[in-house]
């Protein structure tokens, strides 16, 4: 069992509050994943920037002067904004795969949870709402999230298994379920040159929609051929820079509630995770169909 | 009518009290206000009431319940109505997956859509669904009867026993050992008792429907595999 909520907003004045709403659902999922938590938020940067969000287990060692030592490794200004175990550097946009590689050099034990110009994630391990405390999610602003709480099946409870994971620019996936061919599949991307941190079988999802991005298919084909290439049970809650998407496998036995009003379409695991929303007693509200793509995108 | 605030005064309050009314029915009316999807509201009622909850729940709404009415004005979550022994359960709107499964009796009325596995395994539940009903629903259902105003999705009825099987619209698909089967007189008594049972008269006449039952050719029905067991 797992936690899954994801908000994507349609009204521009409810970004303000994008950070609190996710809190909320997320806190209300603690049921079903009490052993780590983790959330993805996209918000819309300055042109041309990006952001790397690191995250080190010795934070007052690997982020001390960190901000200095990249900007010497790039030529280029950093911005540094750390939240405790995690940091988010901001770099020119077109710097991002040269400060990833920097960072490997001038910090080798820190670990890269997302790139991109407009995502950041944050997770570990702990209680949903002691994780978003953490990080003060409450105080976010931004265009969509997504969040999880894990109760682990297939890897360790560590901070690297927890979700989203990221695996590509802008992109991350969530995941409630087991994936049981994920080592044969892991195989096969590590052969196309897709790379893996963890053991993880939601991490061999994520790299595969992220693979599949890379060869050119619309997130619609991407998540389509998941049904057709990943063997086990899943539901699937996919980030990209411009929407979420969300696919189901044909069991459909992970649970899965949506909503949708003029101001934001909305995901959870459970109806619980919606009932603060705004509207939400006027909302459209549904189960996604098994086997069916769903996504939103500006 | 008793009002009870579930956010307030919590599930097992709730709960137990409506265990209590085992055997004394002065309170017989109970309104349950702020669900908000909380699971296992108004499990295990074992006495004639009417209990009405306003808006929403979750997991398990209603199950093993004996002799109560209760009606949900919202949607319900998974395995409504799990495991029915009597009584009747009427949701307003949609039900997720596994509604009513292996319920022994009652009734349970779904206004909306009911998804997966609606019935799986029923044991003597009759189900009268407005809406349609999703994929492998009434998965080895042993004996009751099931009554879908619209459509059906895939494997409908795999592995089947003994129970009725009515749909008005389309069936996507039908599971292993299950057929369409001829509709003699006693079935459409049947359909037209669940329609006026199910709130759903003024939707549908029993010679709309199509019945579905076991071919009876599954292992399991072959003496030679008695011994197997």
């Amino acid at each position: 069992m797992c936690g899954i909520v994801g908000l994507f907003l349609k009204d521009p004045k409810l970004q303000p509050q994008l950070g609190a709403m996710l809190t909320d659902m997320l806190i209300t999922m603690t049921d079903r994943g009490p052993d780590s938590a983790g959330i993805a938020i996209y918000s819309q940067g300055k042109v041309g920037h990006g952001k790397l969000t690191v995250q080190s287990a010795t934070p007052e060692i690997d982020f001390k002067n960190l901000d200095a030592d990249l900007k010497d490794a790039l030529g280029t200004p950093v911005l540094m904004l750390v939240k405790s175990t995690h940091a988010v550097l901001e770099v020119p946009a077109d710097q991002l795969d040269a400060a990833r590689s920097a960072l490997a050099k001038i910090r080798p034990g820190m670990k890269i949870m997302s790139s991109g110009e407009g995502i950041e994630i944050y997770k570990e391990v702990g209680l949903p709402k002691d994780v978003a405390a953490r990080f003060e999610i409450a105080k976010m602003h931004g265009t969509h999230g997504i969040g999880h709480t894990r109760m682990a099946t297939e890897s360790a409870v560590t901070t690297m298994g927890a979700h989203p994971f990221s695996t590509g620019p802008d992109q991350c996936l969530v995941h409630n379920g087991s994936l049981s061919n994920h080592n044969g599949v892991r195989r096969e991307l590590k052969r196309l040159g897709m790379t893996f941190e963890t053991e993880n079988d939601t991490e061999v999802g994520a790299a595969f929609v992220s693979h599949k991005l890379q060869q050119g298919e619309t997130l619609g084909q991407a998540l389509e051929a998941t049904l057709t290439d990943l063997d086990g049970f899943f539901t699937f809650v996919v980030g990209t820079k411009d929407g979420f998407g969300v696919v189901r496998d044909p069991i459909a036995c992970k649970p899965a509630v949506m909503a949708e009003t003029d101001q934001y379409v909305a995901f959870g695991s459970e109806y619980r995770a919606l009932v603060n929303l705004p509207g939400i007693e006027s909302a459209r509200v549904w189960e996604p169909e098994p086997a069916t793509v769903y996504f939103w995108e500006r | 009518m008793q009002t009870f605030d579930l956010e307030a005064q919590g599930l097992r309050a709730l709960n137990q009290a409506l265990h209590n009314l085992k055997g004394q029915t002065n309170q017989t009316a109970w309104e349950v206000v702020n669900p908000k999807g909380s699971h296992a509201i108004a499990v295990g009622v074992d006495a004639p009431i009417d209990i009405t909850v306003r808006g929403s729940t979750g997991y398990y709404c209603a199950g093993m319940n004996k002799q109560a009415t209760i009606r949900v004005k919202g949607s319900a979550g998974p395995g409504v109505a799990e495991n029915m022994m009597s009584g009747t359960v009427i949701i307003d709107g949609d039900a997720s997956q596994y509604a009513g499964a292996t319920g022994r009796g009652g009734l349970l009325v779904i206004k909306g859509n009911a998804s997966s596995r609606c019935g799986i395994s029923m044991k003597g539940i009759d189900i009268v669904v407005h809406g349609n009903i999703g994929h492998m629903s009434c998965f080895m259902a042993q004996s009751g009867n099931i009554l879908v105003l619209g459509d059906a999705g895939d494997a409908l009825g795999d592995s089947l026993y003994e129970a009725h099987l009515f749909v008005r619209g389309s069936v996507k698909s039908l599971g292993t050992d299950c057929i369409e089967k001829e509709m003699r007189p006693e079935h459409l008594a049947i359909i037209a008792d669940l329609l006026k049972r199910g709130e759903a008269e003024h939707l549908a006449k029993p010679s709309d429907f199509k019945r579905y039952g076991s071919a009876r050719k599954l292992y399991t029905f072959n003496i030679d595999n008695a011994s197997s067991y």
